[in-house]
């Protein structure tokens, strides 16, 4: 370790160690946040969800996009996997299926920065699910 | 650099590391390693959660799963459940106490909800012992920027406008302090922090300082920056070994990067820290006899003025502060005092630490505004009083405060409010009764407390606080009369009048504040000989169920005074006057004939 020699050194210390704490500080506000969530149960990961994960991951990181991702169990389309739920602050959660590298890409550079809709919504309303429950 | 998915963040602080959470720790870690999760997922070591009661705890972030009472049994199946498949392990999510629901996230959790983190903030979130952590979270940025960018008074003008008051118990204004020791010149000026916390029931500043040292470093340097001193000594009670550890840790790390010592920042300002140890006792919590303590000279009270800031620590200005209100002082920096100020209520700004205790379902550390009231505290962020009973009263302020009832429940809490309602705020201890405590005993169990620990410098405290715990005693044994509580009064005003430091001027607000509010229970002690709540074992008062009774007698004999009387197979009569509420007709009775209150 080396001494810290002035505040701009700091500073510089700082941004490079805000990363490691990225998704702490996030879970401090979801609400606030785009929060996205990736099917990860069996189905899920069978299909490759956990890359899909990783690399939604990344490109958020990648340009600090206000948004969190966290996975969640089975959520009924397992027809479908790897499905990916969408929730932008202030809209209805959406949910996209078949959801590869490619699509994870165009999820966030798409539909979360652009506000563009995309094909592969699964046209099931989210709440109609869950009173299905 | 690998992206974490997940942190698993795991409490390791004194009341879960006692549930074996570094064994969760170390299981946690090697299940994720055998699923070949390590680029996934973190563990994380951090400090206390304030939920101690349900620990051990374990967070997981970003979707803020709050397991509770985890065991190192459990980590397999956190593992593979929830952070391979995502799905929470549903048995240790927390439950709420009035639905009986799991709840999925911290953040609809009551006891989270309503609570403002800002002494807090990094307690449960950062690993302590890692200074990185803070530094990420814009540690030491505070006193980078006074550094370079302000003058002493300019800080100490920050301080002032933000209206942040002191924590430890008095509530004299920090900014005004700081000044104060600032303008008196010296040679040598020392910054204090006072963890010497022997108020019973309170453990927030110890929690700071085992969840977060460097916070409590940083304002101490900033302190010293802005008086004019070079030397930080922390007064440590030494039963707190794991808070000493983590601040030596935090001292070591922050002199290797500079941040401590000589020219820091490149600034030219030197500061360093000390630690020294109590022995814990209340009384050396006291400013002038922690002092004495430092000194090496025996734990006692000197009278004020002259005050630390004129002359301290070996006769020299010295600025004293609690923990809590150090573990603030970076925050209000770094968002600006008009943030800080824009909590609380119109006198007491910012936030409070308390350690919520007693007869309500979540017990545990809680960081709530100023100006929250005992309804919202107890109701939503306690989860209401255990067991459906009805509440009674909340004691505050610990051996120096008093307690606070029904009618004040919607009474915004502040230093002042809670004066004028005859408690304290205290270091912030908060113990909630229902209708089984006796308001009595409760006094009683203070005074036991200021008697034990009384230095016995001066007579009022010496003596006097015995006086008060010997009729306290007698009123509970049924042997006290009105003039009793007359007596009582009076013996508490003059000790606290004359007594000389501020244990034996508070001493006595146990028992003057349970008069007030609960007069008719001190008399049904002493009229009727009744101990309404049941608790004095000498004032239970024995009757007989007459439908229950079969006459049978058994009791007759029992009784070692003669006081049942009744025809043989009719129902029997205690004669309230003649009992001595022995219990032996309790005992013998086969048919629960016999009722206690
Ligand atoms: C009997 C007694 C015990 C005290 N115990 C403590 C204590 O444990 N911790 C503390 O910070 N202040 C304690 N105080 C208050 C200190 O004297 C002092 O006011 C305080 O440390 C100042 O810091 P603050 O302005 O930040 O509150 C105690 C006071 C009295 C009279
Ligand atoms: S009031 Fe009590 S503790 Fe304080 S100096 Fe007097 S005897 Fe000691
Ligand atoms: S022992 Fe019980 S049942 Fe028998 S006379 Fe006494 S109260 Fe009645
Ligand atoms: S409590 Fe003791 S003294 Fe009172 S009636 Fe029962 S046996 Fe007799
Ligand atoms: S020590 Fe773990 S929550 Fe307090």
């Amino acid at each position: 370790m080396n001494k810290i020699k002035s505040l701009d050194d700091l500073r510089k210390m700082k941004q490079n160690l805000e990363n490691g704490m990225n998704i702490r500080e996030k879970s401090n506000s979801p609400e606030s946040l785009v929060q996205i969530r990736v099917a990860m149960a069996t189905c899920g990961i069978a299909s490759g969800a956990r890359a899909v994960m990783n690399t939604l991951i990344e490109r958020i990181e990648k340009d600090k996009i206000p948004a969190v991702v966290t996975q969640g169990g089975c959520m009924g389309y397992c027809y479908a996997e790897p499905t990916v739920e969408v929730k932008v602050p202030g809209k209805d959660p959406v949910v996209f299926g078949y959801v590869d590298s490619k699509v994870a890409i165009d999820i966030i550079e798409k539909y979360v920065l652009q506000g563009e809709l995309l094909e592969g919504i699964i046209p099931v309303n989210y709440q109609t699910i869950n009173d299905k429950k | 650099m690998s992206h974490y998915k997940m942190h698993l963040l795991v409490c390791g602080g004194t009341g879960c590391r006692a549930s074996e959470s570094e064994k969760i720790t170390e299981n946690l870690n090697a299940e994720i390693k055998k699923l070949g999760l390590e680029n996934e997922a973190q563990v994380v070591v951090t400090g206390c959660f304030g939920f101690c009661e349900k620990g051990p705890i374990v967070k997981i972030v970003p979707d803020n799963t709050f397991y509770t009472q985890v065991k190192p049994e459990d980590c397999a199946e956190i593992v593979s459940e929830h952070v391979l498949k995502g799905r929470k392990v549903s048995r240790l999510l927390y439950e709420d106490p009035e639905t009986q629901k799991h709840v999925e996230d911290s953040k609809h959790m009551g006891f989270y909800q309503k609570q403002i983190r800002i002494a807090l903030r990094n307690c449960g979130f950062i690993d302590p012992e890692n200074i990185d952590e803070y530094i990420a979270r814009d540690g030491y940025a505070a006193l980078g920027n006074i550094l370079t960018e302000m003058s002493p008074q300019q800080a100490i003008d920050i301080m002032k406008k933000s209206g942040l008051r002191g924590r430890g118990g008095g509530g004299f204004p920090t900014g005004l302090k700081w000044e104060i020791a600032s303008s008196n010149k010296a040679d040598q000026k020392y910054v204090v922090c006072n963890a010497d916390e022997g108020d019973p029931g309170a453990f927030m500043d110890r929690s700071i300082l085992e969840g977060d040292p460097h916070s409590v470093i940083e304002a101490m340097a900033i302190c010293g920056y802005c008086i004019g001193a070079n030397k930080g000594i922390v007064y440590i009670r030494a039963e707190y070994p794991l808070a000493i550890k983590r601040l030596k840790i935090a001292a070591r790390q922050a002199r290797v990067y500079g941040l401590l010592g000589n020219d820091v920042l490149g600034t030219g300002f030197s500061f360093d820290i000390e630690l020294r140890y109590g022995a814990g006792a209340f009384v050396c919590g006291e400013e002038t006899a922690l002092i004495k303590s430092m000194e090496g000279l025996r734990g006692e009270p000197t009278v004020k003025p002259p005050f630390p800031a004129e002359k301290g620590y070996l006769g020299k200005p010295t600025n004293v502060n609690n923990v809590e209100t150090y573990a603030n002082v970076p925050a209000i920096f770094l968002k600006g005092p008009e943030w800080f100020a824009s909590i609380g209520t119109e006198k007491s700004k910012g936030t409070k630490v308390f350690a919520l205790a007693g007869k309500i379902n979540n017990v545990g550390l809680i960081e709530v505004p100023m100006g929250i009231t005992l309804r919202e505290v107890i109701f939503e962020i306690g989860g209401g009083i255990k067991d459906g009973k009805k509440f009674k009263a909340v004691q505050t302020g610990g051996p120096s405060g008093g307690c606070l009832t029904e009618k004040h429940l919607d009474t915004p809490i502040d230093f002042d409010n809670l004066i004028a309602a005859g408690s304290m705020m205290g270091s912030g201890g908060m113990i909630v009764m229902d209708e089984d405590d006796c308001m009595v005993s409760v006094a009683k169990f203070y005074l036991e407390f200021t008697v034990e620990e009384s230095c016995g410098k001066c007579a009022p405290c010496r003596i006097g606080n015995k006086r008060l715990h010997e009729i306290l005693e007698k009123i509970c044994n049924g042997k006290g009369t009105e003039a009793d509580i007359e007596y009582l009064k009076n013996l508490s005003k003059v000790i606290k009048d004359t007594a000389l430091c501020g244990l034996g001027q508070t001493s006595p607000n146990p028992v003057l504040s349970t008069i007030e509010h609960f007069l008719d229970e001190y008399k049904a002690h002493v009229t009727e000989r009744i101990c309404p709540a049941g608790q004095c074992k000498a004032l239970k008062l024995y009757t007989i169920i007459p439908e229950k009774c079969t006459g049978c007698t058994a009791c007759t004999r029992a009784c070692p005074v003669g006081a049942i009387s009744g025809e043989k197979r009719q129902p029997h009569i205690i004669d309230v006057d003649k009992c001595i509420r022995c219990g032996a007709c309790y005992d013998k009775c086969k048919f629960t004939a016999i009722h206690v209150q």
